[in-house]
């Protein structure tokens, strides 16, 4: 086990360094210099190679990287151009809004995705399994972006119910309380967000379930008088790593992906942090925050990976 | 396994296929109703997008401030106005001109770079197999949203980037399914008897490799369209796609999210139709993935 790990950990320092010399070149990639957002338009020369300098955009690429990786791997993701204050201290406050956001959202999808997958799988070809399938489309074919402004329309401009945008009460961006004040902000944006892994849960385990139904032990314990309660113990014990696994890699994609649903609720989360980087232009910020998400993403797969080998001792051998 | 992040794709067996194959496959396809009401559906969209000008009762761009968000029902504007006081119905038949051109392109582009990719890494084996996959696996570690954000972010907004950075999210996966697929044909017996026999490279990718792996990929890709439908809407409507004043029914969205007090349901017409067509290029594909029985 333990040289299974070393290995899986081993094999996932090229990707990381693949990862970061993306993040790198994307601030390279765009178009115009990346100090017109701060410098006045009628900077002189001088003013500007020194400022060049001062970030360190004269030097050649290779150099900045090895010297940009540098800083990264102690912590520094240099200073938001937009707020002047560190990218990482910006990042931090971020990602632990998305965390709870993207983690609330899984759960939820979790929980009814699986129910509706199980059922699906169970009943195979009958109503119940038409209609599961059929919402498990609607989950993965709906704009949730879209989502989130219907839900809206409804529970907060019609029915008054829940608050529209933000993050807490008073525009207070600390959602880190297990106040109703608090809560109630989380509801919307973590149901419409939930859409997604239900969808794709319902999926995996519908087929997955059939599978497990179709193999020949299961038609050995029917056979040896076992009730269908134990049919289904063994059928749960044979989903749930693939069910689990699944979920793990969804909350990377979530809050990955979480920058349109946290544009709609105006939620204070990476996805928030992403589209004011963007469109201040502040690289140093969109450099920084992709940067974390993404290797959040690669120890996230890591972490998935092992906890299936620790339960299910096929996936070592392949 | 179709998402708004496509996770690793799994790698289809290959299949002996027969030769009333895609026949067989297209009988099966046309009895599948559901389908076929999907299909159905697509061709009234695209018919939509090019008789636009013919359908379109006003001029999408005509602009009237003492009409604004107009409701649905009312006189001259069958779908209300929006928030200039544009004709909603005008706008939403041209939208789909934008709207299908840009999220639907990325996906062929994808197939044929990936593709190409796919079986050169697969075939080839050795160094260029590791170079192109490694590769892919970089971009792989990044959620799909994200790295088509980032780039499309890192690139500016606009029409064209938009697609650069989707066409880029959705290579690496079709090339993972092609260099598998490649990698299980290449070393088949007939494969091996071709080769000794004096079948070039060509030869044996045109006559055994491709055959084998364009249909898992074109199903795969297929899949595909329905996520590109909404990450390209999805683009435009955080300002990143389509620029105003343009029709696309992503930045419609955008532009309507502040009319959801006053006319809620003119704000909400865009997503509907960004819903319909995504729904029915993902049925039509779930259909397409039975009927050519791709276990993937």
């Amino acid at each position: 086990m333990l040289s299974y790990v070393l290995k899986r950990m081993l094999l996932i320092l090229p990707v990381a360094l693949g990862v970061s010399v993306v993040c790198f070149l994307l601030v390279h990639l765009s178009p115009g210099d990346p100090l017109t957002a701060i410098l006045p338009t009628d900077a002189s020369a001088e003013t500007q190679a020194e400022m060049r300098k001062l970030y360190g955009f004269d030097q050649p690429l290779p150099v900045q990287f090895v010297l940009w990786l540098g800083r990264v791997l102690t912590g520094d993701l240099g200073t938001s151009i937009a707020t002047g204050r560190p990218v990482a201290f910006e990042v931090g406050r971020a990602v632990v809004n998305s965390v709870i956001l993207a983690a609330a959202a899984t759960l939820i999808g979790f929980f009814f995705g699986s129910l509706f997958g199980f059922v699906a799988g169970y009943f195979r070809n009958s109503w119940i399994d038409k209609l599961a399938s059929f919402l498990a489309v609607i989950g993965v074919s709906v704009p949730h972006y879209w989502l989130g402004m219907v839900l809206v329309i409804i529970f907060s401009v019609q029915l008054n119910l829940l608050p529209a945008t933000g993050g807490g009460p008073n525009g207070s961006s600390d959602a880190r309380s297990l106040d109703w004040d608090y809560l109630r902000f989380l509801i919307l944006p973590a149901v419409t967000m939930s859409v997604i892994p239900m969808g794709i849960i319902a999926r995996t385990l519908r087929a997955l379930v059939a599978e497990i139904l179709s193999q020949e032990f299961v038609q050995g314990l029917t056979a040896k008088g076992l009730l269908d309660r134990g049919v289904f113990a063994h059928v749960v014990k044979n989903a749930a790593p693939t069910a689990f696994a699944v979920m793990g890699l969804q909350l990377g994609y979530l809050l990955g992906g979480s920058i349109l649903i946290e544009t709609v609720f105006a939620w204070p989360g990476t996805g928030f942090l992403l589209n004011t980087a963007i469109f201040q232009r502040d690289l140093p910020l969109l450099q920084g925050t992709i940067l974390v998400l993404a290797m959040f993403f690669v120890v996230l797969n890591l972490v998935v990976d092992v906890a299936q080998a620790a339960v299910d001792p096929r996936v070592k051998r392949s | 396994m179709v998402s708004l992040s496509p996770a690793l794709p799994a790698v289809p067996t290959v299949v002996a296929r027969s030769p009333g194959y895609w026949s067989g496959v297209f009988t099966r396809l046309s009895r599948d109703k559901l389908a076929m009401a999907a299909l159905a559906i697509l061709v009234l969209i695209v018919l939509m997008a090019i008789l636009a000008p013919y359908l379109a009762p006003a001029d999408p761009a005509k602009a009237t401030m003492l009409r604004r968000l107009k409701p649905i029902g009312t006189p001259g504007y069958p779908l209300g106005g929006d928030e200039l006081g544009r004709d909603m119905l005008s706008r939403l038949i041209y939208g789909s001109r934008l709207s299908l051109i840009m999220g639907v392109t990325p996906v062929p582009v994808a197939f044929v770079i990936g593709t190409i990719l796919g079986v050169t890494a697969g075939y080839a084996g050795g160094f260029l197999n590791t170079v192109i996959m490694r590769t892919a696996d970089v971009f792989f570690a990044f959620p799909s949203v994200l790295l088509a954000v980032a780039l499309s972010g890192a690139l500016g907004a606009g029409l064209l980037n938009a697609m650069v950075a989707l066409t880029i999210v959705f290579i690496p996966p079709v090339t993972r399914i092609a260099e598998a697929v490649t990698t299980q044909v290449r070393s088949l017996d007939y494969v091996e008897a071709a080769r000794t026999s004096g079948a070039g490279a060509a030869k044996i990718i045109r006559i055994h490799v491709l055959p084998n792996v364009l249909g898992p990929v074109f199903v795969y890709a297929t899949s595909l369209i329905s996520v590109s439908m909404i990450l390209a809407a999805g683009l435009s409507f955080l300002g990143l796609g389509v620029r105003p004043p343009e029709a696309e029914w992503g930045l419609m969205l955008n532009t309507l999210r502040t009319a959801i007090y006053t006319q809620p349901m003119v704000a909400a017409l865009p997503g509907i139709m960004i819903f319909i067509t995504s729904i029915s290029f993902n049925t039509l594909s779930d259909g397409l993935r039975s009927a050519m029985d791709v276990k993937a």
